[in-house]
């Protein structure tokens, strides 16, 4: 979900390029409470890999297909400020090297796919770690759940902004179906990959992973000489 | 950085170069959740080409180079190398450089 230029106003434009510049300005403080020695590396790989992914579009239904926005699985590994920071890196290397979104919709790409996916998906994650059980299964499946719902909401959050600023005169109501139906097919995509990702950083690494310190707590209580590690398995 | 933490790095970075230069050439080429809900909807035809779009990288190819696999593998190898550049140099920068962060490295 890039949005190219032209889709929507320029005072639209300028206003999410406000919001995110003041988004980006947030993480920059933000990450610095998230990086040290052992994630700093991690956070630059993180970015990479998600703009690997970002090219790899999956077939979803007849005629559609959607890739990975990453926003979620980023913030799982290094933290949500640092995800936001990613994001930015790689929505900026998309646009001005390889003209994948729009260099006026830059801002709301950011806004997009860095401030709203990341904020909603890591809001669900946290919310559903605290519900769940402190165990693998509970942090892949609150990753899983945020991952989902981050792309429905980006989708419909840009339907808001069409309906503000849409330079075509559509219906709100068409364009809100329309992306809201196939964005729902693209989550599942997104949970997929970022439940096997965050599974396999889980499974050799799991001390890096920021979205499961709380795991690692418990992991940490309950291990004794004769049990096997919850996180180990 | 610990030797396992080496490994996890050396196995990503390998993993994004694979996907970016090789697996990227297997994604579906048809339009993308937007593209297509604009198209449905009718207004794909507001989209303006970006002032990027002149980029020798432009549409993830490189210029000049004939094979459409060579040419999207290459220009994925290099998004991710520049990628990592700049966001592994923003958050060196922006790192905590404390002594107890070096000392809990295992």
């Amino acid at each position: 979900m890039h949005v190219p230029d032209g889709f929507l106003d320029a005072p639209t434009s300028a206003a999410t390029a406000a919001v995110a510049a003041g988004g980006v300005a947030l993480a920059l403080r933000g990450a610095r409470r998230e990086l040290d020695e052992r994630t700093a590396p991690l956070a630059g790989l993180t970015a990479a890999f998600v703009f690997a992914v970002q090219m790899v579009n999956f077939p979803v239904g007849a005629g559609t297909s959607g890739h990975l926005m990453g926003g979620l699985l980023a913030a799982v590994l290094v933290g949500p400020w640092t995800a936001v920071l990613c994001l930015t890196v790689v929505l900026g290397v998309q646009a001005l090297l390889f003209a994948d979104g729009g260099l006026t919709a830059l801002g709301t790409n950011v806004t997009l796919l860095g401030l709203v996916a990341v904020a909603v998906g890591w809001g669900v994650f946290r919310l559903l770690a605290r519900l769940l059980p402190t165990t693998r299964g509970g942090v892949l499946t609150a990753a899983g759940v945020g991952a989902f719902l981050s792309v429905p909401v980006a989708a419909l959050v840009f339907v808001g902004l069409f309906a503000v600023g849409g330079v075509a005169d559509v219906p709100v109501g068409t364009v809100a179906a329309a992306m809201g139906g196939v964005h729902v097919l693209i989550g599942l995509g997104e949970a997929a990959i970022t439940v096997a990702v965050v599974g396999a950083v889980l499974a050799v690494r799991p001390d890096l992973v920021h979205g499961a310190r709380a795991l690692r707590r418990a992991t940490l209580l309950a291990e004794r000489p004769a049990s096997v590690p919850a996180g180990a398995r | 950085m610990s030797r396992r933490g080496r490994t996890l790095w050396v196995v990503g970075l390998v993993a994004a170069l694979v996907v970016a230069g090789v697996v990227s050439s297997y994604a579906s080429a048809s339009p993308d959740g937007l593209e297509w809900a604009a198209e449905q909807s009718g207004f794909l035809s507001t989209a303006e080409d970006s002032a990027a779009a002149t980029s020798p990288l432009a549409d993830y190819g490189v210029s000049g180079v004939d094979s459409e696999r060579l040419s999207g593998g290459l220009a994925g190898v290099i998004g991710v190398l520049v990628t990592l550049v700049l966001a592994g140099s923003l958050t060196l920068l922006l790192r905590r450089r404390s002594r107890s962060a070096a000392t809990a490295e295992d």
